[in-house]
């Protein structure tokens, strides 16, 4: 007899699906919207924009997929691309697989649809994303900052973030140590 | 038991400053004010084994009742604004020990944006207590510290133009 398993058994007799079957699962839905597969410690999968909602609404309802769980969504700045990176790590409770998707959008005007109606949790990610580095989040129903004060100006994970001198006169001139 | 029937001719000879900061000194309420790891080690000073409430020193979670604020953790800029507003919210004479390198420079995070190096830069701070947590014995030499900078006090004495010495001393 084998050790027990470590993790509970998963509901059904589905098995956890790699990330090359979930990328051809989406291709065969979504035709050429659905790019390659992106190699990596976690494989990605890119997604354009407009398709972000339907692609996650498919991921979540489909019943060898089953992603009940949006388990982070962050974003990264890549100035010289002229982009911002959403990034979304999906996971499976039930079936104990995971997924990352990828969505681009332009620097300068950066705007795509929220997720927030198919996993609740993007409302405070998605705040974070747009707290941060300045996203927009289409359809989000309440995009405010969530961890700087209502009154800063910028958004500081942005690379080319310049601090203003002082905040309501407590001056941010730093002596570097260095 | 009565101090009275114990010692009926038991008088002291002081001077009212002196009997003034004693007094003060000896009940130095601190307002909590944990802001990060710090507070974890100032909770244990204020705990039974290091025990500040020795000294006279017990928490307070109002301003309106506090004597002291010991600033306990990274500052914020966000934080920092309220700090100010808590700060103004208590009565005089009121004191401030800064405690940790987070609180004192800026720390580990001085040069992140959201950080404000140094809670000097907002409010006037008496003592400054090094370490990155400082030790419930560091924290308690600080009171110490505070203590003796209160006995310096000279509250009642005025110069000619009328105005306290207390602010010298």
């Amino acid at each position: 007899m084998r050790g027990r398993a470590s993790r509970p058994k998963p509901e059904s007799d589905d098995a956890p699906v790699d990330a090359a079957a979930i990328q051809q699962r989406l291709k065969d839905g979504f035709g050429e919207q659905v790019g390659a597969l992106e190699s990596g410690h976690d494989p990605a999968i890119r997604v354009p924009p407009s398709a972000i909602v339907p692609v996650c609404r498919f991921l979540k309802s489909e019943a060898d997929l089953a992603f009940d769980c949006l388990s982070n969504q962050s974003g990264v700045d890549y100035p010289a691309r002229g982009e911002i990176e959403v990034v979304y790590h999906l996971f499976s409770y039930r079936l104990r697989h995971t997924c990352v998707l990828k969505v681009a959008v332009p620097r300068d005007s950066p705007a795509m649809p929220t997720v927030c109606e198919v996993w609740r949790t993007a409302i405070w990610q998605e705040r974070e994303i747009f707290d941060l580095l300045g996203v927009v989040f289409d359809g989000h129903p309440d995009l405010r900052r969530i961890l700087l004060p209502e009154d800063w100006v910028g958004h500081p994970l942005r690379k080319d973030f310049v601090e203003p001198a002082e905040y309501h006169g407590i001056s941010t001139k730093r002596e570097s140590m260095l | 038991m009565s101090l009275l029937n114990t010692m009926p001719e038991f008088m002291v000879t002081t001077k009212v400053d002196e009997m003034l900061n004693w007094t003060r000194k000896s009940s130095l309420w601190y307002m909590l004010f944990g802001l990060a790891c710090c507070a974890i080690e100032m909770m244990q000073t204020g705990g039974p084994r290091s025990d500040l409430d020795r000294f006279g020193a017990v928490p307070r979670a109002s301003p309106r009742q506090s004597d002291l604020m010991i600033v306990a953790g990274t500052l914020t800029l966000k934080m920092a604004l309220r700090t100010k507003v808590l700060y103004d919210q208590m009565p005089e004479p009121r004191y401030v020990i800064s405690m940790g390198s987070c609180s004192n420079c800026g720390g580990l995070f001085q040069l992140a944006y959201s950080v404000c190096d140094g809670v000097d830069k907002v409010i006037p701070v008496d003592v400054y207590v090094p370490g990155c947590p400082p030790r419930p014995e560091a924290l308690t030499e600080g009171l110490l510290k505070l203590q003796e900078k209160i006995m310096q006090e000279k509250w009642l004495v005025r110069d000619d133009a009328g105005k306290s010495l207390a602010a010298e001393a």
